[in-house]
């Protein structure tokens, strides 16, 4: 955070500008790990919902009458569940086609120890 | 919008649902997949940028069904359905004029001024165009309004899970406030974004089935529309019946306070300058993402209404008298009377899963932005400045898991003294509508001075205030219903404003036009002209289509409930 004693910086103290932001922000987003670090999305989307959609399907397949009937006629257990096994399929499928892209390998100065020294 | 929903009232005690092993096994599966959502995201916070803004990188698919499910909250679903066994089809206009024109608005021309200036928060554009006094009365109104809304949202969450599944209120609050820390504190703003994907998926498919169980029953939307009608006369199932100037409904509003008050600057204030949901797209890896994120998010908002609005009609119709004294309902329950009485055990556990995720989500997302301006915008700009980024990480962290325990406290505190909550509720109806006159004044007039952002932003809120809790309930102006009062304070709110700030600036000093590159509308900053990311020139990722699209879907949405 030794930049922000430099004499380049606007002389008055009180105003924060919009370039101040613009290169803390900037000096961020370049040590940033998310991009490189987060893990995909749609790989739990598409599980939980395979997951969720094969034990509610099985649970329309064995319901009994009750259940049927309480649902006005309808096996509502055995719809949401093949819904939910598509949609989660969908989400897998999509990853299948269009894989995370690869993040650019930085050449990190993330651990080297120059910037403390700064 | 903040839904201004009772959520005090004591739900109907015959609603506690017939549930099995298999429903809390699916619930269970939940609470397993966020708290590994927490863990997994983890790793990728380094710096404040990730913890906070997940280091501006995720793509506009994810931000945008994040800024959709951000208000997707319990208290919508809840307050929504309410809504329309209460008034009717009138509760269209919460989304077809009072969310898609503001979405689209913030998407295409607000959106550039945010990301391109590359600001952390809603509150440090107001740093930047005006001063620190405007910054910091709109940091801390903010901080202190997201605590009590995540307290609120905890406190109706205990409300229904007593009912439904009869856990007592404090295991619920301690629960679902325990997950919702771990998980922020862990992932910060990407486990938060990321929950609430899941949740608008799991909400989906929680709706669906009552809707379309619900229809059944009911006959159809024909068998509907017939029941409603002979109850409750033809304008119940209309968009605009009744709402003529002079002429009464039960919203207790005309077309003119429908469409200025709701549809421009209630809406405008909500979907534009409140940061819980400015933040998703502030999150977005480029311009064009974080642009198309309220856009993506309006698609979906323009058809979900059917989800919220149809149980509320359903009940109503099945229910002779719903939510009055006599029938043993309140408005609240019409989602949990349909699920209580037609979704069997599997569907039922969904159904359960997406209401707390739902009611998580809503507490998420205002813990994650309070984190955000508390630590960026207070503590880092005023308290402890100028330290290691790793510093601000830490500390965010910290001020988590004080604000999950504040929530809690607020919680427990509205469980005691429930009729503080309906005015808390009403209060949040309203609460951006200063913000927002402040920011769209200051960025379209180039002349508004420095000084009268905070001006503008004091006499705004007292003015609604004032307007609200004084005129309106001592009784000296008449207005039918709180619904009716709340689209009026936020009128008032917003000329108060915007008249204090031509006041303030016709006799203070303007601000330098050199500091008003990329704040002011016709200027630019950097952050604006960066080259679109490869794939973004394709059409069906062009802002400009996408806004207009949704804006002539919500219009043409509207013609079957107008005649």
């Amino acid at each position: 955070m030794s930049e922000f004693s430099s004499p380049s910086d606007r002389p008055e103290p009180h105003a924060y500008s919009e370039q101040d932001v613009q290169r803390e922000v900037s000096e961020l987003q370049k040590q940033s790990a998310t991009a490189a670090r987060i893990f995909d999305l749609r790989r739990i989307i598409g599980g939980l919902f395979v997951l969720y959609g094969v034990i509610v399907t099985i649970a329309g397949i064995t319901d009994d009458q009750a259940a049927i009937d309480k649902a006005q006629g309808i096996n509502i257990n055995l719809w949401t569940g093949i819904g939910m096994l598509l949609l989660g399929i969908f989400f897998l499928v999509w990853l299948k086609l269009r894989p995370t892209p690869p993040t650019v390998p930085e050449v990190t100065a993330e651990d080297l120890p120059d910037q403390s020294a700064e | 919008m903040q839904t201004p929903t009772n959520m005090a009232v004591p739900l109907a005690a015959e609603l506690r649902l017939p549930t099995s092993w298999l429903d809390y096994t699916i619930l269970g599966i939940y609470f397993v997949v966020v708290l590994g959502i927490g863990f997994a995201a983890r790793r990728s916070v380094k710096t404040s940028l990730d913890f906070f803004l997940s280091g501006r990188s995720l793509p506009a698919w994810i931000t945008g069904l994040a800024f959709i499910s951000a208000n997707l909250a319990a208290t919508e679903i809840l307050g929504m359905a309410a809504n329309s066994a209460q008034y009717g089809a009138y509760t269209v206009h919460w989304y077809w004029i009072g969310a898609i024109p503001a979405m689209v608005f913030l998407g295409l021309v607000m959106m550039p001024f945010y990301y391109g200036s590359k600001v952390r928060s809603v509150p440090e554009m107001l740093l930047l165009r005006f001063d620190k006094w405007a910054h910091l009365l709109s940091s801390l109104l903010f901080a202190f309004a997201a605590i009590l809304i995540a307290g609120v949202n905890l406190y109706a969450l205990a409300l229904v899970v007593e009912a439904l599944l009869g856990w007592p209120q404090w295991v619920a609050i301690v629960v679902a406030g325990a997950f919702v820390l771990a998980y922020i504190t862990l992932g910060g703003l990407s486990s938060a974004i990321y929950n609430e994907v899941l949740q608008f998926f799991v909400i989906l498919a929680a709706l669906i089935p009552i809707v379309v169980l619900g229809l059944k029953k009911v006959g159809g939307w024909g068998g509907l529309t017939d029941k409603l009608t002979a109850q409750h006369g033809a304008n119940f199932t209309t968009a605009w019946g009744g709402t003529g100037i002079g002429s009464s409904n039960p919203l207790g509003a005309n077309w003119l306070t429908i469409v200025l008050g709701l549809g421009f600057v209630l809406s405008f204030g909500y979907w534009t300058t409140n940061f819980a949901e400015v933040q998703r797209a502030l999150s977005a890896k480029n311009l064009s993402a974080a642009q198309r994120t309220p856009l993506i998010a309006a698609y979906p908002k323009i058809f979900i209404v059917f989800l919220v609005m149809i149980p509320g009609l359903v009940a109503a119709a099945l229910v002779p008298g719903f939510g009055t004294a006599k029938s043993g309902y309140q408005y609240n329950d019409a989602i949990l009377y349909l699920m209580h009485g037609l979704l069997p055990n599997g569907v039922l556990g969904i159904a359960i899963t997406g209401l707390l995720a739902a009611f998580m989500a809503g507490m998420a997302a205002n813990v994650s932005s309070f984190n955000t301006v508390f630590t960026n915008d207070i503590w880092g700009r005023y308290v402890v400045k100028g330290r290691e980024d790793g510093y601000y990480v830490r500390f965010g962290r910290l001020i988590t898991v004080i604000g999950v325990c504040a929530s809690v406290g607020t919680a427990f505190l509205a469980s005691s003294f429930s009729n503080i909550m309906s005015y808390l509720q009403t209060l949040f109806s309203f609460f951006n509508v200063p913000m927002f006159v402040v920011f769209i004044i200051g960025m379209f007039w180039k002349r508004a001075s420095v000084k009268s952002g905070f001006w503008g932003l004091l006499a705004g809120t007292v003015a609604a205030m004032v307007n609200y809790f004084v005129i309106y309930k001592q009784g000296i102006i008449d207005i039918p219903t709180d619904q009716g009062a709340n689209f009026v304070s936020a009128m008032v709110g917003f000329a108060a404003g915007a008249v204090v700030m031509f006041a303030v600036s016709l006799f203070t000093e303007p601000k330098p036009a050199e500091e008003l590159q990329g704040l002011v509308y016709g200027t630019t900053s950097p952050g604006m002209t960066e080259p679109p990311a490869p794939g973004d020139e394709a059409w069906y990722r062009k802002p400009a289509l996408l806004g207009w699209g949704a804006v002539v879907i919500a219009a043409a949405c509207y013609i079957p409930f107008s005649f």
